[in-house]
């Protein structure tokens, strides 16, 4: 065939169409619907020790997460967002990374972070907007962030963490880290702009970061097939910003593990970008703000719950026998305890002092903003009863 | 007439607007069936098709670069921003693409059929990211028409002058009275002249300006000063682009006090601009110095948001300065 040298072009003499559909990407499954290993896979390494923290893990994320909605119904938290059917995905992908590898999230990862080691009470804090929110309770829940932990503070706007990822990759790469960048989002802010930056900045740049599509069937309403896109979902674009790409099973624990663990060491070794697309599906509402029944079927849900990943890992761990039904079953009603317990004993928190308002806006309050704090002061000494939070404490030595 | 609430007021111009003209167009992410996450579209779908009301892929440079090519062929673009929060990734194609449509060309081609809806403010435990009043940002940009109004009838009669204005409107919906804000409005078509502003309650001593749902804080902070024997002036500016500073300056002048309160953070909002053009209108007229009452310059914080938001308190407050300047 001839070639165009400029462009290493093959030349043809024929109009020819590349159709829209012409790369499907296949789904990897280690792990079939029912706990079975799937004939001809074989499974990645995994030793008790760490599949039962991923389990753990797994059990803890679903009682906070039906703990929080349930506290979300009574008013003792404004809002909340459930990973309810996700937890193999970012809990296994988080499984096979480093400590010392950064995680931007969107803000259904919990999971990850549970995994890195956040506990039930930095959980709470944060919910609550309590003065020991790492955050200083300035953001809605699960706006989770801690730095020791190398998990970015999440923030409401859409897929604005994804050209971030990119750019913390390409510092990690010249400080030679040999740590990696791990980024989730959603297949809807995959829409966004910032993604398509991201993604050809990273393929252009070459960094080590793993760009994790969460591609779980809704943008809040909106279904992913025909309305937020019209092709083969979201791994194709990886394709063509000329990145290494996957495609998953999203509720196989072991298929994410796996696919991630590969992505890393072409990461952090090769300097390939990799972009994985676990397929999974939204089991709760986007948020405590939406109700799923006004835009999808009951006999669709079912269908997924029969795909359950902690259901089907928790199968598996019975078959290898390194749990059992009892044993399962007193580990969720001891994290359920620790929950409830972690819940009430946050609730009694103060909010941050008033001082806090100002701080962080920069590095240190300019001249004008302590002004503002204390005019804003001297008005809640006025009204004390308009500003109970606060005004308890405004004069106190407690801050 | 009919009770409405604010989103209801604006579901029903929506719905006016699109049996009106076939080439009226409503979207934005969750629109369709779903009708938006406020609802403000329930209902369109059914009635005017999928192809009039529709989702629209997660992207909101996409919402407005789509709905300017879509006004720019001749037909009318209602696109929505599910929270002015979100608005920022579309700046350009409303602050370079809207807005300058028709200067750049020579009035070759227009966006005049643009109406961008979106809701905005504090109040509803939002935190940093459904909370903001960005309103300042586009006041900036000429070419762009700004509207916020402050209850159901408001709503109603201005949004269907936006939708068929021949100028690119962004209409900022106060979400805070979305449900709370309940009315008398006419069932029918009726307009409500943009670039005017409304005199609330009339009143002799200083006036009290703002927009949108900080209407409702000017008003309280009038009745407890009308306690004190206070007889305040409120009026709502309605439309920030253009604004009508003849209104504002002919009461300032009766009055000779003037406060403007703002939700958005003080620095650079649009309470400074009234205040420049007001002192330039009114300087020999004053008797003390053109307050502001606004966000403090920081984001707008979650747990301190009680704190943080301009309540009719801190209005009642500045009120009182003033009148003892």
């Amino acid at each position: 065939m001839a070639k165009d040298k400029q462009h290493q072009l093959d030349i043809v003499t024929k109009p020819q169409f590349i159709d829209g559909s012409a790369l499907k990407i296949p789904m990897l499954q280690l792990l079939a619907e029912d706990g079975t290993i799937r004939k001809g896979a074989e499974l990645p390494e995994m030793d008790k020790e760490l599949a039962l923290k991923i389990f753990d893990t797994m059990q803890f994320i679903r009682i906070l997460d039906e703990r929080m909605i349930a506290a979300q119904r009574q008013g003792r938290i404004s809002f909340y967002l459930s990973s309810l059917g996700e937890e193999a995905a970012s809990i296994g992908s988080a499984a096979a990374l480093t400590d010392g590898d950064m995680i931007m999230g969107q803000y259904r990862e919990q999971g990850a972070l549970a995994f890195r080691g956040f506990t039930v009470e930095q959980f709470m804090n944060q919910l609550f907007s309590n003065e020991r929110d790492l955050g200083k309770g300035r953001q809605m829940p699960v706006h989770y962030g801690c730095a020791d932990l190398n998990f970015m503070t999440i923030a409401s706007p859409l897929a604005t963490q994804i050209p971030q990822a990119t750019g913390y990759a390409y510092g990690q790469k010249m400080d030679k880290t040999g740590n990696c960048t791990i980024c989730y989002f959603g297949e809807g802010a995959a829409s966004e702009g910032d993604f398509h930056a991201a993604l050809n900045m990273a393929a252009v740049y070459k960094v080590p970061a793993i760009f994790f599509c969460r591609n779980n069937g809704y943008a809040i309403s909106t279904p992913s097939q025909g309305e937020q896109y019209a092709g083969d979902g979201i791994a194709p674009r990886g394709v063509a910003y000329g990145m290494k790409t996957i495609r998953v099973d999203g509720n196989d624990v072991f298929a994410v593990y796996q696919a991630t663990q590969l992505a890393r060491k072409l990461a952090v070794e090769e300097n390939e970008p990799v972009l994985i697309e676990g397929m999974s599906y939204r089991m709760a509402g986007h948020s405590t703000s939406d109700d799923p029944t006004g835009y999808r079927t009951r006999d669709e849900e079912d269908a997924w719950r029969a795909k359950d990943p902690v259901v089907r890992f928790q199968k598996w761990l019975q078959a290898q026998g390194w749990i059992n039904e009892d044993e399962a079953q007193k580990n969720y009603d001891e994290k359920k305890a620790a929950v409830l317990a972690a819940l009430k004993s946050a609730e009694t928190v103060p909010v941050p002092h008033i001082d806090e308002i100002i701080e962080d806006v920069y590095d240190t309050p300019p001249p004008h903003l302590k002004q503002q704090l204390e005019a804003l002061k001297a008005h809640i000494r006025k009204y004390p009863e308009a500003y109970p939070k606060t005004a308890s404490r405004i004069d106190g030595g407690d801050k | 007439m009919a009770k409405m609430n604010l989103l209801q007021a604006i579901n029903n111009a929506l719905d006016i607007a699109m049996a009106k003209h076939d080439n009226v167009y409503s979207f934005g992410e969750d629109t369709g069936a779903f009708g938006g996450v406020f609802r403000a579209t329930s209902g369109l779908t059914e009635k005017y098709g999928r192809h009039r009301n529709f989702n629209t892929p997660l992207v909101e440079q996409g919402i407005l670069g789509f709905a300017n090519g879509l006004a720019s062929q001749g037909s009318y673009a209602v696109a929505e921003i599910q929270f002015g929060d979100y608005i920022f990734p579309a700046f350009d194609q409303i602050v370079n693409e809207s807005a300058k449509f028709r200067y750049r060309s020579g009035n070759e081609f227009n966006v005049g059929g643009l109406t961008i809806r979106t809701p905005y403010g504090g109040g509803i435990a939002g935190g940093h990211y459904h909370s903001q009043s960005p309103e300042a940002y586009f006041a900036h940009t000429p070419g762009l028409k700004i509207v916020m109004p402050r209850n159901p009838y408001m709503a109603k009669g201005l949004l269907l002058s936006a939708i068929f204005d021949k100028n690119p409107v962004l209409f900022m919906e106060p979400k805070r009275l979305y449900r709370a804000s309940v009315g008398e409005v006419p069932e029918e078509e009726y307009t409500l002249e943009l670039g005017k502003a409304d005199l609330v309650k009339e009143g002799k001593d200083i006036t009290v300006l703002a927009w949108g749902a900080q209407v409702e804080m000017a008003e309280k902070a009038a009745e407890m000063a009308a306690k004190d024997g206070i007889d305040c002036e409120v009026i709502d500016l309605v439309s920030l682009l253009p604004w009508d500073v003849d209104t504002v300056a002919e009461s300032v002048r009766k009055t000779g006090r003037l406060i403007i309160t703002q939700e958005a953070p003080i620095t650079g909002g649009f309470a400074s601009e009234v205040a420049a053009t007001i002192q330039d209108q009114c300087f020999l007229y004053l008797e003390s110095p053109i307050a502001r009452v606004c966000g403090l310059d920081t984001p707008y914080p979650l747990s301190h948001e009680k704190e943080y938001f301009v309540d009719h308190l801190k209005v009642y407050e500045a009120i009182k300065a003033s009148m003892t300047y």
